[in-house]
């Protein structure tokens, strides 16, 4: 799409129109759930479990309830009274809401004590004494798959071991056959470490139950509060929560990236809490509390073997991978896929044989396995595949970029059945290589390396060429606790030609009130400044899945091209009894429809619109407006080349980014300046765990990196200059060939800088690095090959 | 707890609290007097979600008491719009696509404001040294540079058409 076919002032597709959502945020008046401030709300906080693992023998609350201000202590004794001191979690496990018996990580929640303000409840927490009696703990997914390892689950019977699941795909003879005959194979353990997302915002919500209407309203940080409202629905439906009478509502949202999908158990204590006491209640985690406790991301031990021929032909993939998910499976994955969409790890390359594995762990950690920013386990699997290749290369002493280029799915072999299962859309993977590589000046660098190699100086350059997969998804495969994943569209045409849009996702950031209106804008003409684009209300918004996975633009996104196309096919037949002609005279071109042969013979989408509420013809429905619930046929494969340019400093091991060119193929583009933007934060959060992230825990399971002091997120300092570009593949399968972007660059970076500090470091035998490659690793590195300054 | 009487003036409006000795100032302008636009990221002085203009000088007002700010001039994001017309630095977030979620960007422009009050025509590193305390999870900083960068310009710009008057 290179010209738009809408004017500026229409602002459709291709335009990078000024955001809509961004008058309110630059004054400060955005409306996030801290800012919202009830009658009569009271506060609530957390009492928090020192040990990753231990009995609890007794709770006292006795002096927390003398705290001026203090209204109550929650325990789970009190919620068990209402059978909710457990809950489930969305990959068919359970997780506790407050603990009965014992505590299985640090920062478990304990208790929650009720106060009249925030101060008087962080009072009230100082004061509950818990009496703990430490177990062992296992923090090792290694040593808890031994036999002898304590079993953690005591809660379920019969459970003998610390195993949640086995979960496989292909052929595992034929592609053990394929390795044994390959000319060369290469085997590499590649671990990625659990992170957290950390978005701005911590999680929180306000509950306010009204007792006299029966009605539950939850203010909420949700990615997904449709799903939300079903599942408090199915989890307190017993004590009479019933879901026409409860209303989640998403506010502005500050920063999501997978984080605000799961269902965290202060917003059932805070929920339990407003039920029972019949006051709204807030509960607003601090930031270490945040780190500590919520949902993590990655967590992946994997071992790869990848065969190849002597020329580079790659001709088998195997991949084993531990995944340790804390002490519940609580990741945000389709039911189906435990691994989530682990099985996209053959990447952009064309292989007859694949077979992955994985196998959940049980551990004393807080629950793990949600996204960071990617499609469910995407930056995995892409991560696997883009380090290997480069190991390969190596072994083979080829150009990682020749090698790439021998191995690419070519542009007429799509659709592509990948030999594990997926039907990648379209892609032109050698066509976004090229491009980046003309970009950054590739020839000029591989001769600059050479020269500083001889000068004893460090220089890498490093190559990632992914292809994602979002856009959950079709209804035959993907669902959520049995909820299919569609997304929808509700729109409504006004009789004086403005329109009402609302969706079942919710932006947190992404500019959907910007972007969706665009597509309404491009779709019937009406200028995107008046299309009000409405996302987050149960009460009013139709039901979806949320936003997560990249999904928006592919899912809710498509549904709102088809609502509107909906509402074109009821403005024509309107136009054509204006007009007085048959239908099949009338020809659409942006905004109007006009008489074949008598263009001056038109009438505007907003004639129409009045016409709708004042002048419909006699048999028709009054009123313009239409619902879609977009069921999509395919998942979409978005990809992109990037090349990383990095120097090292002999004195510290500390890695420079100088240079990281990132050509991105989204399909059709709604906003130019937001795709850009998205990139940017993409790649920065791609960045940061190839560089300065991670959560570790000592052998006691207390956590490394539980603040801001400790988790280093990257700041401007730390971060590059982006050279973005793009090329245009669309998927043939969505209604306008877009693809989604949001996650394209946190799953297509870290490879891209790994493989450019491995180069870097190559000739000195250095194969493999795990993330985040810290200055201390390398400096090591460097002191143990003797090449430290 | 012991209480204090406070003065202070928030946005150019004389305001007076009672307040207890612990009272945070970010919760004193969210809580009392409902300016929310100054958010809360991480309680600790690390992410500058909370920051806010003391006597023209960018604070966190997580670790800031509301008895510290008695007898002082305090700017909030709510303060930066005057009679009717953005900031130069609330015009340069919107036209660089400087903010994505917005929940770092008002502590992000209140510290970009004390810069450019400092230096008119600062380099891009001297924005990223000074937006170093300000973390944003969704734009990556470069558009926020721009954004500096604009508002640089544009100020520039409107002090010498005052200059020229």
């Amino acid at each position: 799409m290179a010209t738009p076919r809408t004017s500026p002032e229409v602002g459709g597709m291709g335009h990078s129109i000024k955001r809509k959502e961004d008058p309110r945020f630059i004054r400060g008046k955005g409306n996030y759930v801290d800012d919202i401030q009830l009658p009569g709300m009271l506060h609530m906080d957390i009492v928090r479990s020192p040990f990753a693992h231990a009995k609890i023998v007794k709770i006292d609350s006795s002096k927390a309830l003398q705290v001026p201000g203090v209204l109550a202590v929650i325990t789970g004794e009190t919620l068990k009274q209402y059978n909710l001191h457990w809950m489930p979690t969305l990959m068919s496990d359970t997780q506790m809401v407050l603990p009965i018996e014992k505590v299985m990580y640090q920062a478990q929640e304990v208790a929650a004590v009720i106060a009249t303000g925030r101060y008087a409840a962080a009072d009230g927490v100082e004061a509950v004494e818990v009496e703990y009696d430490p177990l062992p703990v296992v923090v090792d997914p290694f040593k808890a798959m031994e036999p002898g390892a304590p079993v953690l689950r005591t809660d379920k019977e019969g459970k003998k071991d610390n195993h949640i699941f086995h979960w496989e795909v292909g052929d595992r003879q034929a592609t053990e056959k394929a390795l044994g005959g390959a000319d060369v194979v290469v085997e590499q353990n590649i671990y990625l470490p659990r992170i957290h997302v950390a978005s701005i915002e911590t999680c929180g919500c306000v509950a306010d139950f009204d007792r006299v209407r029966g009605k539950l309203t939850v203010y909420m940080t949700t990615q997904a509060p449709h799903a939300i409202r079903t599942v408090i629905a199915l989890v307190a439906g017993h004590v009479g929560l019933s879901e026409e009478k409860i209303r989640v509502v998403s506010p502005d949202i500050g920063g999501g990236f997978g984080g605000k999908v799961p269902v965290y158990p202060g917003y059932v204590i805070a929920i339990a809490a407003s039920v029972v006491i019949g006051k709204p209640v807030k509960w607003v985690e601090d930031r270490m509390e945040n780190l500590q406790a919520d949902s993590f991301a990655r967590d992946y031990h994997i071992r790869a073997k990848l065969g190849a021929k002597k020329d580079g032909t790659m001709t088998a993939l195997q991949i084993k991978t531990i995944a340790d998910h804390g002490y519940a499976d609580a990741a945000a994955n389709p039911s189906k896929f435990p691994a989530g969409l682990f099985s996209v790890c053959t990447g952009s390359y064309g292989f007859a044989h694949a077979f992955a594995e994985v196998d959940g762990v049980y551990t004393n950690k807080p629950p793990g396995g949600i996204a960071y920013r990617c499609s469910f386990r995407v930056t995995e699997a892409v991560h696997a595949i883009e380090r290997m290749t480069d190991v390969l290369a190596q072994e083979l002493k080829m150009d990682p970029a020749d090698l790439r280029f021998k191995n690419f799915i070519p542009p007429e072999k799509f659709p592509y059945k990948s030999v594990l299962g997926w039907e990648y859309d379209s892609g032109n993977y050698a066509g976004a290589l090229k491009k980046a590589m003309d970009i950054i000046g590739y020839p000029a660098l591989r001769k600059e390396q050479a020269e500083k190699r001889k000068k004893g100086e460090f220089m890498g350059i490093g190559i990632s060429s992914f292809t994602e997969i979002v856009g959950a998804g079709p209804s035959k495969d993907f669902d959520i606790l049995g909820i299919k994943m569609f997304d929808s569209c509700e729109l409504r045409i006004h009789p004086t030609g403005k329109a009402t849009a609302r969706f079942g996702t919710k932006s947190q950031g992404q500019g959907h009130e910007t972007t969706y209106a665009q597509i309404i804008a491009e779709e019937l003409g009406i200028p995107a400044s008046q299309v009000e684009v409405e996302e987050g209300d149960t009460d009013t918004a139709p039901y979806g899945l949320g936003t997560y996975a990249s999904r928006s633009t592919p899912t809710a996104g498509a549904a709102g091209a088809i609502a509107a196309r909906k509402v074109r096919e009821k403005a024509k037949k309107i136009a054509a009894h204006l007009l007085e002609v048959a239908e099949d005279d009338l020809v659409w071109e942006v905004g109007k429809f006009s008489v074949k042969g008598a263009p001056q013979k038109s009438k505007t989408i907003q004639e129409i619109a009045f016409a709708a509420y004042t002048n419909h013809p006699q048999g028709m429905e009054a009123g313009l407006e239409a619902v879609d619930y977009y069921d999509p046929p395919n998942l979409t494969f978005p990809f992109g080349s990037y090349i990383c340019v990095v120097d090292i400093d002999r004195g510290t091991g500390e890695v420079k980014i100088r240079r990281f060119v990132a050509v991105d193929d989204c399909g059709n583009i709604i906003n130019p300046m937001i795709v850009d933007g998205q990139i940017h934060g993409g790649l920065t959060m791609g960045m940061a765990p190839a560089l300065m992230e991670e959560i570790t825990y000592d052998e006691s399971g207390n956590i490394q990196g539980g603040s801001f002091m400790d988790y280093l997120v990257p700041t401007a300092m730390e971060t590059p200059k982006w050279e973005t570009d793009k090329t245009v593949t669309p998927s043939p399968h969505h209604p306008f060939g877009a693809k989604g972007v949001g996650e394209s660059a946190t799953v297509g970076a870290p490879p891209a800088i790994a493989n450019a500090v491995v180069d870097a470091l190559s000739h000195l035998g250095v194969k493999h690095i795990d993330i985040p490659i810290t200055p201390e690793k390398v400096w090591k590195i460097l002191k143990e090959k003797g090449a430290a300054e | 707890m012991g209480k204090h009487s406070i003065q202070l003036t928030v946005n150019g409006v004389a305001q007076t609290g009672e307040v207890e000795s612990r009272l945070l100032l970010v919760h004193f302008l969210r809580e009392r007097l409902r300016l929310t636009g100054t958010h809360i990221g991480c309680d600790t002085t690390h992410c500058g979600a909370c920051t806010v203009l003391l006597d023209g000088v960018p604070v966190k007002s997580c670790t800031v008491l509301a008895v510290q700010a008695d007898g002082r001039d305090v700017t909030t994001v709510e303060g930066l719009e005057k009679d009717g017309k953005l900031d130069p630095i609330q015009e340069g977030f919107f036209q660089e696509h400087g903010l994505q979620c917005g929940y770092c960007t008002p502590g992000m422009m209140m510290t970009s404001c004390a810069l450019l009050k400092s230096n008119p025509d600062p380099t891009e590193g001297d924005i990223r040294r000074a937006i170093s305390g300000n973390l944003c999870r969704c734009t990556g900083y470069n558009n926020i540079i721009k954004a500096v960068q604009h508002a640089a310009a544009a100020t520039r710009t409107r002090q010498q058409e005052a200059r020229a008057r």
